[in-house]
C-alpha cells in the first residue's frame, strides 16, 4: 500500500467499532489486532457473553436481542462509537466496520447495505469502512443495481425491477416474464423473503408473504421479479476499489451449492470454467464497480465472502479494507494478483437437515474443531458452552481449506469435516460430508439445484434396506466403542475421586471390579439417534463383561453378531485409544445431560454417532405429576404437530376444533426471520390449539393435534375422569381441555335435571 | 501359571524395602510333580465350582427369566449391579445356598445377598429372585436372609432390601414360620437395626405379599415401582374370597395407592431404573454424624500398598491333592499379604501354629494359620497372639487346615484340653473383626480353636478342596466300627471282615458327602466357596466391611491356668 493519503496522520484509523457479531466480527478483530488497531464490539443482550464481545478491547451494549432494536439500530451503533471513540482518542479517526464484510446470509446483514447508515457515519465524521453511501444506495437496491449493471454491459436475467409494487401490477409482470418466477425483496439477501412461484395461481399468496418477510427483515418491503433459471450456477466475483479510482478483481468464487437459497459450500476459483470466461467475468465486475464509483471490497452482488478468495490470492482482505478506508492505494495491480491453488469453504450450521434444513437452536455442549493451520481456517463466533439462539443466524463456523489443486483441497475438506465435532444441537456436518464425497461434487458439477438434483444420494432413503443395515451396523459398532469408553471413563473417574472417606474404601473400586466366581458385567443401553431418520430410534443393549486383563467383552445379544474384545485407554478427558480385535483407533467422546437424558456423541475415523443413554434419574422429583419420563422417546401420538423450531407465532389460520384437511395451513411461525407454515399432519379436527399471534413457542413443543374425532367421542371416557384426578394423566393435554369442557357441560346438565 | 510370575517386581520391591527380612521366600517349586499334580486337581475342583455357579447365575431358568424381562424387570444381580457404584466390586455371599438341598432346585436359595458400596457407603443387599419359585421363602432362604442381616448388624451396614417375593413358601410353612430364627425374625432384625441407627431401605420392585409386606413397612424409607411393585397383606384372590371385593393388584396395593393414599411407601418410581436410582439417592442422603458406633474402624489403614510378590493364582497349586499331605501355610500367606511381608510372632515356639502381623490392602491384620496338628504350645501361642491383637484392635485372619488337637496320654497329661480351652476362650471373646478361610481340613476341636462357624467369625469362606467334619471319615469309621463290633460281641453276633469293611465304607462315604464344601455351603455353614486365587480379594473386601464400625473393647472370661 502506498501511504499517500495518510501523511497528515490525523485521519488514520486507530480504533474501529465492529458493527457486527459472530464469526465476522471475530474475523475483523483478528486482523485489527494484528495491525495494532483497537476494537470495539457492540452487543445485544443475547450476546453479552459471546465470543465477539470477548475478542474486543471494549464492548458496548446496544439493545435487546431483536436485530431491529440493536444491530440494525444506526443510532445505537453511532452512540456506541461516540462513547468509546471519545473516551479514548478524540483526535484519532474512528472506523465503523459494517456489513460489507458480512456473509451473504443477511440475517447478519444488518447495516451493511444501508446507504443511510454510511451517510450518517460520514456526517458524524466517522470513517465508514466500506463503500461510499452512493455506491451502497445504488448496489443495495437490487433494482437500481440491475439497471446500472445492465448499462455497464453485465449480462442480466430477465425480470421486473420497477417501482410499481401493487400486487396486480406485479402479477402482470410475472405473467409477462413467464413461470417459474423468482420473487425477491429488493433489499437484503440470503434468501430471506425469496419465493419461487411455479404457476400463476400461487403468485398472490407468495408475493404477500415475501412482502411481510422483507418488511420484518430489512424494513423495506419492495420486491423484484426475475425469471427463475432452473439450473444456474452462482458465481461471485471479488472486486476491490480504492479511493483513487483503482478497481481490480480477485477472481471468482462458485457458491452454487445451496439450500434454502443460502450457500453452504463455496470454492475458489470456480471449477470447470475457461480462463477466457474467468477473465471476462472479472472485467465485467470491474466495469460494474466503476459504474457506481465503488471503493472498498465488494462483489457485483455486494456480497463479500472472502475466505476462499483470500486463500487463493494469499491476501488479508480485511486489512485491505482498512487501508482503503485510510485512503491508501491498492497494493498491487490486476496483473500482479496471484492465483494459487484451490480453496473450499463449508458452512457449518446448527440446523435440522432432515426437517428441510430448518434452523436449530440449543447449547453447544461440545465444540471441538479441526486444528487450524496455514491451510485450514476456521472462522467461528462461538465457543463450547455458548447457546445458538433463535435471534440470529444459526451459523456455527466457516471451515476453509486450501490445497494445491481442487482434488487436494477436497481431500483436506473431507478430512477437516470429519474432525469437526459439534454436539448439543443438530448440525449439517454429516450432510456436508456427504456433499463433499458425492461423485458429482468431486467432478465440479456444481449448480444451484445440486442438492435437489442429487437428493436421492444425499438423503437417507428409509426404504433402502442395504443402506439402512449398513448404517445400523456402523451405529452398533460405534455403540460398542461408546460402551467401552464410558465404562473406562467411569472407572478412571472413580479412581481419581474415590467415594467414601479418604479412599479408605479403595479396595472396593479395583479394576476390574471383583465378583465371586464370575466376571462382573454391566449393561449399557443406548438409544441410537439416527440423524437422518428422527422418527425412529433404535435401542441398542450392550452387555459388557469385565475381563481380568482389563479388557471388555462387549456383546449385543443379537444373532449373527459376535461379541467384541475391546480394550480402552483413556488419553484425556474425552479422548481414548481403543483396541478392537487388534485394530487400534482414536476415539473422542462428548457427554452431556440435556432434558434429563444423557447424550453421548462419538467420533472415530470419519464417523460420528449420537446416542442417548437410558439412565435412572437420581435427582428427579418423586412427585408423579412433575416427573419427566426418564427415557423419552421422540415420538408423539399420531397427528401431533410440534414446533419445528423455536419461533414466534405470526398468524393463526384456523380456530381450535375446526375440521381440517391434511396439508391445510394451520398457523405460521417466524424464526430467524423466516416464515414457516405449520400444516395439518392429517385430516381431522384440530385439538388443543391455544396459540395466539405474537406468542413464543419453543423447539419441539406441541402446537396442536389433529384427531379423527371431535370432543364428543371423549364423552364415553368421561366417567373415568370424574373418578379421580390421577386418571387425567391418561389423556394428553388437548384431550384434557376437551374433557374439561365436557365435564362442565355435564355438571350443568346434571344441575338442570335436578 | 508360571507366565504370570513376576520376578522383576520381586527384585525391585526387595531393593527398595528397608526391612526385607520380613519378606516371605518363594518356597514353591513350580517344576515339581506335586505342583502340577496339585494344580490339575484344583483346576478340576474349580471347574466343578464354575459349573455350579453358572447354573445359579442363570436364576430360575430361561422361561421365568423371560417372563421377568417381559415385565421390564431386571434379574436380582443386575439390580444390584445398578445400585452399587458403577464399576465397584460386590462381595456376594453364599451363592450356592440351597444347592441340592431340596427336591426342586433353588438357585442361590432364592435370594441374592452381599455387600457393595453405594455413593461410597458400604451396604448390605438382600434381593429376592422372583424367577426362583416366585421369590418365596424356603427355610434356607430365611436362613440366608437372616445371615445377611446378622452381618449387617455386626458391621453396621445400611440394609437395602430389593423386594420381589410371594412371601413364605406355604408347603414348608412349619420350617419357615414359627421358630425363633424363622421368617418373623427378619422384621425383628429390621426393627432392632433401625433402633441402632442402621438404615433400613426397601425397594419394592415386585410383589410384596402377606408377611413380605412388612419388609417395606418396617423400612425407614421405601420406594415403589409403578406397575410392578405391590404391597398388600392379602392379594386380590384372597380379598375376593374374604370380602367379595373385586380389585386389581395395582389398585389394591400399587405404588399410587401406597405413595399417595396409605403412606406405606415414600418414593414413587415410574419404572425399575427410576426406582433403583431413587434407592441410590436415599443412600446418598444418609447422614451418621454423632453416631459414634457407626464410625469407621479403618483408621490405621495405609492407602498405599503393594501387591503380593508372588502370583495369587499360584494359590491354586499349593493345597495338596491328597488331604493327608501337609504344606507350609506361609506359601499361602505369601500370596495374600501386601508385598508378601509377614512379621512372624513366636516363630520358633509352637511351630505347628503360624502367627504374625501383615497388611492386606493396607489394613493391618494378625494372621493365624495351621502348620500341622495343634499341641499345647501351639494353643498357648495362639491364645497369646489373639490377646495381643484384641488389645491393639488388629483384625484377625484364620487360615484353617487343621485335623485337630494332639491326642494321647502324653498330650492329655500336658493339659492340652486346658490349652485348647484358652485359645477357644480367646477366639470367642476377642472383639476384633475375624475372617476365617478354610484352605484344607477343618476337623473337631481344631475347627473351634481356629474360629469355625460356631465362633461367629464375621466371614467364613471355603476353598473347593475344604473338608469340614467332626473328624476324618476314616477315623470316624474306625471309632464307629469299634463300638459296633463290641456291641455285636455283647449280643453274640459274629461280624465278618467283609461286613465290617462295608460298615466302614458307608461311614466314610457319609463323612465324605457331609464334609464336602458344597454340603456345607448349601446349608449356610459358611459364606461361600471361593476360588483360592480370589482369597486376597475376598479377605480384603470382608475385612473392609468388618471395619465399617467403631472398634470395641475386648473382655475375656476366666482363662484356666
Amino acid at each position: 500500500f502506498s501511504d499517500s493519503a495518510s501523511d497528515s496522520g490525523s485521519n488514520r484509523i486507530e480504533k474501529i467499532l465492529v458493527a457486527n457479531r459472530g464469526e465476522i466480527a471475530c474475523r475483523i478483530m483478528r486482523t485489527a489486532n494484528r495491525l495494532g488497531i483497537r476494537t470495539v464490539a457492540v452487543y445485544s443482550d443475547a450476546d453479552r457473553n459471546s465470543l465477539h464481545v470477548k475478542s474486543a478491547d471494549e464492548a458496548v451494549r446496544i439493545g435487546p436481542p431483536p436485530a431491529r432494536s440493536s444491530y440494525l439500530s444506526a443510532s445505537s451503533i453511532l452512540e456506541a462509537a461516540a462513547r468509546t471513540g471519545a473516551q479514548v482518542t478524540p483526535l484519532s479517526g474512528s472506523g465503523i466496520f459494517s456489513e460489507c464484510l458480512v456473509s451473504e446470509n443477511r440475517s447478519y446483514g444488518f447495516l451493511s447495505e444501508s446507504a443511510e447508515f454510511a451517510q450518517l457515519c460520514e456526517s458524524k465524521g466517522l470513517i465508514f469502512i466500506g463503500p461510499p453511501a452512493s455506491a451502497i444506495r445504488d448496489m443495495g437496491d437490487k433494482s437500481a443495481s440491475k439497471r446500472i449493471m445492465g448499462a455497464a454491459g453485465v449480462p442480466l436475467v430477465p425480470g421486473y425491477h420497477g417501482n410499481e409494487q401493487d400486487v396486480d401490477t406485479m402479477k402482470l409482470e410475472a405473467d409477462k416474464i413467464g413461470y417459474p418466477v423468482l420473487i425477491k425483496p429488493t433489499h437484503g439477501g440470503g434468501g430471506k423473503g425469496m419465493r419461487i412461484v411455479q404457476s400463476p395461481d400461487e403468485f398472490v399468496e407468495s408475493f404477500l408473504g415475501a412482502q411481510r418477510e422483507a418488511a420484518a427483515s430489512f424494513g423495506v418491503n419492495t420486491i423484484l421479479l426475475e425469471k427463475y433459471i432452473t439450473q444456474p450456477r452462482h458465481i461471485e466475483v471479488q472486486i476491490f476499489g480504492d479511493k483513487h479510482g483503482n478497481v481490480l478483481h480477485l477472481y471468482e468464487r462458485d457458491c452454487s451449492v445451496q439450500r434454502r437459497h443460502q450457500k453452504i459450500i463455496e470454492e475458489a476459483p470456480a471449477p470447470n470454467i475457461s480462463d477466457d470466461f474467468r477473465s471476462h467475468l472479472g472485467q465485467s465486475a470491474v466495469s460494474a464497480a466503476k459504474a457506481v464509483g465503488y471503493h472498498n471490497a465488494g462483489t457485483v452482488e455486494f456480497i463479500v465472502e472472502h475466505p476462499v478468495t483470500e486463500m487463493i490470492v494469499g491476501q488479508d482482505l480485511v486489512e485491505w479494507q482498512i487501508r482503503v478506508a485510510n485512503g491508501e492505494r491498492l497494493p498491487i495491480s490486476q496483473s500482479e494478483v496471484p492465483l494459487s491453488g484451490h480453496a473450499f469453504e463449508a458452512r457449518i450450521y446448527a440446523e435440522n437437515v432432515p426437517k428441510g434444513f430448518l434452523p436449530a437452536t440449543g447449547v453447544l455442549y461440545h465444540y471441538h474443531h479441526v486444528p487450524v493451520s496455514s491451510t485450514v481456517r476456521v472462522e467461528t463466533g462461538v465457543e463450547q458452552g455458548d447457546t445458538v439462539s433463535m435471534h440470529y443466524d444459526p451459523m456455527i463456523a466457516k471451515l476453509v481449506v486450501w490445497g494445491e489443486n481442487r482434488a487436494a483441497a477436497l481431500v483436506k475438506l473431507k478430512d477437516s469435516l470429519s474432525k469437526f465435532q459439534v454436539a448439543g444441537l443438530p448440525t449439517n456436518i454429516n450432510f456436508l460430508q456427504k456433499l463433499a464425497n458425492h461423485w458429482a461434487f468431486e467432478g465440479g458439477k456444481v449448480e444451484t439445484h445440486f442438492i435437489e438434483h442429487y437428493k436421492d444420494d444425499l438423503f437417507v432413503d428409509p426404504s433402502n434396506s442395504v443402506l439402512a443395515k449398513e448404517a445400523y451396523d456402523a451405529a452398533r459398532f460405534s455403540a460398542t466403542l461408546v460402551a467401552a469408553c464410558i465404562i473406562k471413563k467411569e472407572h478412571s473417574t472413580l479412581k481419581e475421586n474415590l467415594p467414601g472417606s479418604n479412599g479408605l474404601l479403595s479396595v472396593w473400586y479395583s479394576s476390574p471390579p471383583f465378583r465371586i466366581n464370575h466376571f462382573a458385567s454391566s449393561t449399557v443401553e443406548l438409544e441410537w439417534e439416527n440423524e437422518y431418520d428422527i422418527s425412529s430410534s433404535k435401542l441398542l443393549t450392550l452387555s459388557l463383561t469385565y475381563k481380568p486383563d482389563g479388557s471388555y467383552l462387549i456383546e449385543t445379544k443379537e444373532n449373527g453378531y459376535p461379541g467384541l474384545e475391546v480394550k480402552a485407554e483413556k488419553l484425556g478427558e474425552h479422548e481414548f485409544r481403543v483396541e478392537v480385535d487388534g485394530v487400534i483407533m482414536d476415539v473422542r467422546l462428548a457427554v452431556y445431560l440435556k432434558d434429563h437424558t444423557k447424550h453421548i456423541h462419538i467420533w472415530h475415523g470419519s464417523r460420528h454417532h449420537h446416542f442417548k443413554q437410558k439412565v435412572g434419574l437420581e435427582s428427579s422429583d418423586e412427585d408423579e405429576s412433575q416427573h419427566k419420563p426418564s427415557f423419552e422417546t421422540s415420538s408423539h401420538p399420531k397427528g401431533t404437530a410440534v414446533a419445528p423450531m423455536a419461533g414466534l407465532v405470526v398468524k393463526v389460520v384456523v380456530k381450535d376444533g375446526t375440521k381440517v384437511e391434511e396439508g391445510q395451513p394451520i398457523l405460521v411461525l417466524e424464526a430467524m426471520k423466516m416464515e414457516h407454515v405449520v400444516k395439518a399432519p392429517s385430516t381431522g379436527y384440530v385439538h388443543g390449539l391455544q396459540l395466539a399471534t405474537g406468542q413464543q413457542v419453543s423447539d419441539g413443543s406441541v402446537l396442536f393435534r389433529v384427531k379423527i374425532s371431535g370432543c364428543n367421542a371423549l364423552l364415553s371416557r368421561n366417567a373415568y375422569m370424574i373418578g379421580g384426578a390421577e386418571h387425567m394423566m391418561e389423556f394428553d393435554d388437548s384431550e384434557k381441555l376437551c374433557l374439561a369442557d365436557v365435564t362442565s357441560k355435564l355438571v350443568v346438565n346434571t344441575k338442570l335435571s335436578e | 501359571s508360571s507366565t504370570s510370575w513376576r520376578p522383576s517386581v520381586t527384585m525391585a520391591a526387595i531393593h527398595t524395602r528397608d526391612y526385607s527380612f520380613a519378606v516371605l521366600p518363594d518356597a514353591v517349586d513350580r517344576t515339581s510333580e506335586a505342583f502340577s499334580h496339585n494344580s490339575k486337581s484344583m483346576d478340576a475342583l474349580i471347574s466343578d465350582l464354575q459349573s455350579h455357579i453358572n447354573k445359579v447365575l442363570a436364576g430360575g431358568g430361561p422361561e421365568s427369566v423371560k417372563r421377568n424381562r417381559s415385565r421390564n424387570k431386571l434379574l436380582p444381580r443386575e439390580r444390584i449391579d445398578r445400585l452399587v457404584d458403577p464399576g465397584a466390586s460386590f462381595l456376594e455371599l453364599s451363592q450356592l445356598a440351597g444347592h441340592e438341598l431340596y427336591e426342586e432346585s433353588l438357585p442361590s436359595g432364592g435370594i441374592i445377598t452381599g455387600i457393595g458400596p453405594v455413593h461410597g457407603k458400604l451396604c448390605m443387599f438382600m434381593a429376592n429372585d422372583p424367577t426362583v419359585k416366585g421369590g418365596t421363602y424356603f427355610p434356607i432362604t430365611v436362613k440366608k436372609h437372616l445371615r445377611a442381616q446378622e452381618i449387617a448388624a455386626e458391621c453396621k451396614l445400611p440394609c437395602i432390601y430389593l423386594v420381589d417375593s410371594g412371601g413364605a413358601f406355604l408347603p414348608k410353612q412349619a420350617e419357615v414360620f414359627p421358630d425363633k430364627d424363622n421368617f418373623g425374625r427378619i422384621f425383628y432384625n429390621q426393627a432392632v437395626m433401625s433402633a441402632e441407627g442402621i438404615p433400613q431401605v426397601a425397594l419394592v420392585l415386585g410383589s410384596c405379599t402377606a408377611g413380605g409386606a412388612y419388609i417395606p413397612s418396617m423400612a425407614d424409607e421405601s420406594v415403589m415401582v409403578k406397575g410392578n411393585g405391590t404391597i398388600f397383606l392379602a392379594g386380590p384372590p384372597l380379598v375376593k374370597a374374604a370380602t367379595g371385593e373385586e380389585i386389581s393388584a395395582e389398585d389394591l396395593g400399587g405404588a399410587s395407592v401406597h405413595c399417595k393414599l396409605s403412606g406405606v411407601s415414600d418414593y414413587f418410581a415410574h419404572d425399575e431404573l427410576h426406582g433403583l436410582a431413587l434407592g441410590r439417592n436415599i443412600i446418598k442422603n444418609l447422614h451418621t454424624a454423632g453416631q459414634g458406633h457407626l464410625r469407621s474402624g479403618r483408621q490405621n489403614r495405609n492407602i498405599e500398598y503393594e501387591e503380593p510378590l508372588y502370583d495369587p493364582r499360584e494359590l491354586r497349586s499349593i493345597a495338596p491333592a491328597d488331604h493327608k499331605q501337609q504344606f507350609d501355610i506361609r506359601s499361602i500367606i505369601a500370596r495374600i499379604v501386601d508385598g508378601s511381608e509377614f512379621d512372624e510372632f513366636k516363630k520358633l515356639y509352637g511351630t505347628t501354629l503360624v502367627t504374625g502381623f501383615a497388611r492386606i490392602f493396607g489394613q493391618p491384620v494378625g494372621i493365624i494359620g495351621n502348620n500341622g496338628i495343634l499341641f499345647s504350645e501351639s494353643a498357648l501361642k495362639g491364645a497369646h497372639f489373639i490377646e495381643l491383637c484384641a488389645q491393639r484392635n488388629i483384625p484377625l485372619v484364620f487360615l484353617q487346615n487343621i485335623t485337630g488337637f494332639m491326642v494321647g496320654s502324653r498330650s492329655e497329661a500336658s493339659g492340652i484340653a486346658k490349652a485348647g480351652a484358652k485359645v477357644v476362650m480367646a477366639v470367642s471373646c476377642a472383639k476384633v473383626p475375624k475372617v476365617t478361610i478354610i484352605v484344607g481340613g477343618s476337623y473337631g476341636a481344631g475347627n473351634y480353636a481356629m474360629c469355625g462357624r460356631a465362633y461367629s467369625p464375621n466371614f467364613l469362606f471355603l476353598w473347593p478342596n475344604a473338608r469340614v467334619s467332626v473328624m476324618g471319615g476314616a477315623q470316624a469309621a474306625g471309632v464307629l466300627s469299634q463300638i459296633e463290633k463290641s456291641s455285636k460281641k455283647k449280643q453274640g453276633i459274629k461280624w465278618s471282615k467283609e461286613e465290617e469293611e462295608a460298615f466302614k465304607a458307608k461311614v466314610v462315604e457319609a463323612y465324605e458327602r457331609e464334609g464336602n464344601p458344597y454340603y456345607s455351603t448349601a446349608r449356610l455353614w459358611d459364606d461361600g466357596v471361593i476360588d483360592p486365587a480370589d482369597t486376597r480379594n475376598v479377605i480384603g473386601l470382608s475385612m473392609s466391611a468388618c471395619l465399617n464400625r467403631a472398634p470395641e473393647d475386648t473382655k475375656f472370661g476366666v482363662f484356666r491356668m
